[in-house]
């Protein structure tokens, strides 16, 4: 049975409607549309504007197939679907056009001006352009209701297609790095104009990629399956295998990039250290600490006073060698004052108070009571690179720091790794399941928390001191609470828990989308850097609250329910009979 | 032997006396129930001897030394572990991980251990796994093999009740609270845990002491019943004399109606 669910249409057309209106009104597509991604026809700004609409074309007719339930029939009801989703979207956007056009209302958006009503109109203006503006739309929604009319395994294809012509236009700094960096400067120049593809090129890329999925048919995972079943032994040394190969490609690596983008990686070296480190506060231990840049702060200005030659109070000029366990202890001693006042507050309570130290951690810094010794807003400067013998490693070279932030973050790793699998990673998971029972079952509250707080806090001052190194000055600005936050998004988004996940975290926020001041792959988008953060934790929160690369733990808590009922379903049998057996714990 | 000795316990909430001078002594080896109505006071008086909360007033001397005002922690270290009449496993954590992490207080390794992987670490890890498995083996096939690396969450109640225990044992103490072991069990459920309880005494020689509801899991298990009213002990003996007891009856079934 067809029905053209009516509704269904209007609201994702005015949801497609809405994403536009928003993008264009905050911006995104005036900032974007001299970036050209695809030469010559499509700018990121356009893009921004236009992706949503063929989801929307496609999601409005879009039905969930049940398991042993006949799909429904696909067919023309589909397309005019989404080109009706498009149509309402477009007549929404013309509508925007419309009004910015009549109305000045530049004083109080900036965004609103009559370029923006050109852009909109494809440079027609209105009236002439609006049929453009609403025509556009309803075309590519109707090339999103088109998808179902093509079988799944080609739909597939299709979207993974073009999901990497629009990584590799965006990311077309990396690449063309690389491609340089092995002496193809030909092939750079002749695929990229204007930092963008060549139209022929995407074209090229997506049928490579299409052919690349038709050869190998979901071999990546038939090897993943290979290599992590069989058995423990088996697996043990393929792991190991594994880490060796990662641990090559990480030597590698910045040899590739040049040391535009071995600062990036840097960077994200230094937020994959203290997510680390806040992971264990937060996603073992479960307590949610909001002022967590304070340590990374005492790390930074205790090996700034000590090192630099300029340092307000001390002219002690410590080799950075020196200072760190120094930095270190300074830290696990904040991580003892502030614990200890706190450790009896319980989640939301505990945020707030830690927010607040956090906060005032910072203003000493800033304050002209100690500005004696820390410099006050001038801060430290002229702090030394780290010496390696033979180099020094300092910002100037971001190819040493990068290893340097490489090796940290594989002690870090191992650290949370080892503490996780032990006595006193069991009485963090214990303490966050459940407080008083954790008590109960003789485990000592307090000195459970102070040490994750500790550690977490120890993880951050190695941070501190490595950034003060790099940058060779600290400020009391580079703390701010944003730090704090962005750490813990880098967390969330990553997967609560997870080594593994903090790791994607990192280099998908801080890597691709850049950290507080610090630029990331994607550079043009600074100045939306924030509301791109809110945008992606909110549709993780909804979609997929368990992280990128969630731990097994984790996702048992947010799916619950799902997993009592396979349990019920396990024991009356039924769900062992059914083909594929069941779905397993995670 | 005396194991457990409390005088003139009290513990209000506001202006409900849950706990009104109770005084009572659990020998070692023993099994011991405490019943009452609901409302009488019964899992107030576990909560205060594991230090949920500190009492108001009273003694409690655990092999003579004053537990009061001690962390619950340092409770179940010096020897007393429980259950919690309505279940609070670790839902999150395998079968295995429930019971192994209630080892905590009798393991020593710490971080330096931990991060260098030790080979003090590796031994006392594979003890405390070893030692979980044997505990979960006291109940038969029911939370063994596959189950270790399962989910608690995915438990039947029942198998939730035994994991409960079975995580009180791990923290090996000598006196065992257990508050309605078999609240919500079916008969035969029933009947094969009364059966364990005599067990965790004669086999493995913990004192224990049982709230129970259950009547006949009380016959058949307690050397001792102490019964509780008001917050304050109304009879105590063997099943059979506090069963006839008139203050016991009356407590649970009311005064009979004044005639005339």
């Amino acid at each position: 049975m067809i029905t053209i669910d009516m509704r269904r249409m209007l609201r994702w057309g005015m949801t497609a409607g809405g994403v536009m209106t928003f993008t264009a009104a905050v911006g995104m597509l005036e900032a974007f549309e001299d970036r050209l991604l695809i030469y010559p026809v499509l700018s990121l700004g356009y893009l921004l504007l236009l992706w949503f609409v063929p989801v929307a074309g496609y999601q409005s007719s879009n039905v969930a197939v049940l398991e042993g339930m006949e799909a429904p029939p696909r067919g023309l009801h589909n397309v005019i679907a989404g080109a009706v989703t498009g149509l309402v979207g477009g007549v929404v956007l013309a509508l925007f056009a419309i009004v910015i056009n009549a109305f000045d209302l530049r004083d109080v958006f900036v965004p609103f001006s009559l370029k923006l009503v050109g852009l909109l109109t494809y440079g027609l203006g209105v009236p002439e352009g609006l049929p453009y503006a609403v025509l556009a739309p309803a075309a590519l929604g109707l090339v999103g209701g088109l998808m179902h009319l093509l079988p799944a395994s080609v739909r597939r294809r299709v979207i993974l297609a073009v999901e990497w012509v629009v990584v590799v236009a965006l990311l077309e700094q990396v690449f063309s790095q690389i491609l340089r960096q092995i002496r193809l400067e030909v092939v750079a120049d002749r695929v990229f104009t204007l930092k963008a593809l060549e139209w022929w090129a995407a074209l090229a890329v997506a049928a490579l990629v299409a052919a690349v999925a038709e050869r190998t048919r979901g071999g990546f995972g038939r090897m993943r399956e290979r290599l992590f079943a069989g058995d423990p032994r088996q697996r043990t040394r393929n792991s190991a295998w594994m880490a060796v190969l990662v641990l090559v490609f990480l030597i590698i690596i910045p040899q590739l990039l040049g040391s535009l983008l071995s600062e990036v990686l840097a960077n994200v070296g230094l937020f994959l250290l203290m997510g680390l480190g806040l992971n264990i506060v937060v996603g073992l231990a479960g307590m949610l600490d909001l002022g967590y840049v304070a340590f990374f702060a005492v790390g930074a200005y205790t090996v700034g006073v000590l090192t630099s030659p300029l340092s307000p109070r001390f002219t002690l000029e410590w080799s950075w060698w020196a200072a760190l366990p120094v930095a270190i202890l300074t830290s696990a001693l904040a991580g003892l004052l502030v614990g200890t006042p706190v450790i009896r507050m319980r989640g939301d309570y505990l945020a707030i108070v830690t927010l607040g130290f956090g906060e005032i951690v910072r203003i000493l810094f800033l304050s002209d009571w100690l500005s004696t010794t820390f410099g006050g807003a001038q801060g430290v400067q002229n702090i030394p690179g780290i010496p390696l013998g033979f180099t020094e490693v300092s910002g100037v070279g971001p190819e040493g720091v990068l290893y340097f932030a490489l090796f940290f973050v594989l002690l870090a790793a191992w650290i949370s790794w080892s503490l996780q699998e032990s006595r006193i990673g069991r009485a963090w998971t214990a303490l966050r399941e459940d407080e008083t029972v954790a008590a109960a079952m003789g485990i000592n509250i307090v000195r459970a928390k102070l040490n994750a707080f500790i550690v977490g806090a120890i993880l951050a001052g190695f941070a501190g001191a490595l950034f003060a190194a790099k940058l060779g000055s600290v400020f009391p600005s580079s703390f701010e609470l944003l730090v704090s936050i962005i750490i813990l998004v880098v967390v969330i988004v990553g997967g609560m828990g997870n080594i593994p996940g903090v790791a994607v975290g990192a280099v998908v926020l801080i890597g691709v989308l850049g950290g507080p001041n610090l630029p990331g792959l994607l550079a043009e988008f600074a100045e939306f850097k924030l509301l791109i953060y809110g945008a992606l934790l909110v549709f993780m929160m909804l979609r997929k609250p368990e992280g990128l690369v969630p731990s097994v733990r984790r996702s048992r808590e947010l799916h619950a329910d799902e997993l009592t009922q396979d349990a019920w379903l396990d024991k009356s049998g039924t769900l062992a009979e059914a083909p594929g057996g069941g779905r397993g714990a995670g | 032997m005396v194991m457990l000795d409390i005088h003139n316990l009290h513990k209000s909430f506001g202006g409900v006396e849950a706990l009104a001078g109770v005084n009572l002594h659990i020998a070692q080896g023993e099994i011991v129930s405490v019943i009452g109505p609901n409302g009488a006071g019964k899992t107030s008086f576990f909560n205060v001897v594991t230090g949920f909360y500190p009492p108001d007033s009273g003694e409690i001397l655990f092999e003579g030394e004053s537990i009061v005002g001690l962390e619950s922690s340092r409770i179940t270290e010096a020897g007393i572990a429980r259950t919690f009449q309505n279940v609070r496993l670790f839902l999150n954590m395998t079968v295995l991980e429930n019971v192994m992490v209630a080892q905590h207080c009798r393991t020593r390794a710490g971080a330096f251990h931990a991060i260098l992987r030790t080979p003090f670490l590796r031994r006392e890890e594979a003890e405390i796994r070893a030692r979980a498995e044997e505990i979960l083996s006291f109940f038969g096939t029911r939370l063994v093999g596959y189950r270790f690396d399962q989910p608690a969450l995915s438990l039947s109640y029942a198998n939730r009740r035994r994991l409960e225990i079975a995580r009180a044992m791990a923290s090996e103490p000598k006196l065992l609270l257990l508050d309605e072991p078999v609240a919500g069990m079916n008969p035969r459920e029933t009947a094969e845990l009364t059966g364990l309880i005599r067990k965790l005494r004669d086999e493995r020689g913990f004192t224990v002491v049982i709230i129970e509801h259950d009547m006949r899991v009380v016959r058949d298990v307690s050397d001792r019943v102490i019964v509780l009213d008001h917050g304050v002990k109304i009879a105590e003996g063997s099943y059979d004399e506090v069963s006839s007891d008139e203050a016991v009856i009356e407590a649970y079934l009311g005064r009979p109606a004044e005639v005339g």
